[in-house]
């Protein structure tokens, strides 16, 4: 598998630390009461299809990147720069 | 205390010369990060241009030439090698010490790239990976950053803490592409 890093370009797989759902880009307020931290937290949806999702380039840049990949055939279909994604 | 005295990185590992490729250690003066503050990227580079005669490298590239270079090691984020760093730089950028941190060598020789190949997962050949272009990638199991610096010349930085299994690790390719002959 290989992911392209919006600043070094196509990387081995093996560069990058997967992080999970792209939900940490939408972190509740503090004050945005139970139910919303319960889902933040806890609720993940299990997709079998397009997904977003944060991948680290540790064994690189070290820039967080948010990934579009299809969970079924793993196609990537984009990459961007999570510093520039807002939610 | 008892008189002490410092000593490079790779003290008593380098230099090593196997089949036609030269390892040996860089002594790159004084190591400074340079991370300018968001939107100040032209006055850095201003003022790296002024002081020390380069501009601030872009993605994967790197500036200025042995003596006083500056490689891009990621995003806002790039290691000035050589000059002490200009007091302006500080006016928009963090700057930061890092002299006693890196491990810096350089391998010389024909077929220098079939060496990396095996450690590196990065295409370094000439065709993709000419003078001046920079990598933050993989070396075995460490990050690392590759910077061609010759026409059959790298130049590769580790952690300090990572000095011998960087040799250890380069050794070890040298010698399996040598004995292929």
């Amino acid at each position: 598998m290989r992911i392209t890093c919006p600043l070094c370009g196509e990387r081995d797989r093996r560069e990058f630390y997967y992080r999970g759902a792209a939900v940490d880009l939408a972190r509740p307020e503090p004050d945005a009461g139970e139910a919303a931290w319960d889902e933040f937290v806890y609720l993940r949806d299990n997709p079998a299809g397009m997904t977003r999702e944060l991948w680290y380039h540790e064994g690189g840049c070290g820039a967080w990147i948010v990934v579009t990949r299809d969970t079924v055939t793993h196609e990537i279909s984009g990459t961007e720069l999570a510093s520039g994604v807002s939610a | 205390m008892d008189k002490l005295s410092a000593k490079t990185p790779c003290d008593g590992l380098l230099p090593l010369t196997v089949g036609s490729v030269t390892l040996s250690e860089v002594d790159a003066g004084s190591i400074h990060s340079i991370s300018a503050f968001n939107g100040k990227q032209k006055q850095v580079s201003d003022a790296l241009k002024a002081a020390h005669g380069m501009a601030y490298p872009a993605a994967n590239r790197a500036t200025g030439k042995a003596g006083a270079r500056a490689i891009w090691f990621g995003p806002a984020h790039a290691m000035l090698m050589g000059p002490v760093p200009d007091d302006a730089l500080a006016e928009n950028a963090a700057v930061v010490d890092q002299s006693d941190a890196w491990a810096v060598v350089r391998i010389e020789g024909d077929g220098v790239e079939d060496i990396l190949a095996r450690v590196t997962p990065v295409d370094l050949r000439s065709t993709r990976f000419k003078r001046g272009h920079t990598a933050r990638t993989l070396l075995f199991h460490m990050t690392a950053s590759i910077t061609r610096v010759g026409d059959t010349a790298f130049q590769i930085m580790v952690f300090r803490s990572m000095a011998e299994t960087l040799v250890h690790d380069l050794k070890r390719a040298m010698e399996g592409v040598a004995a292929r002959g």
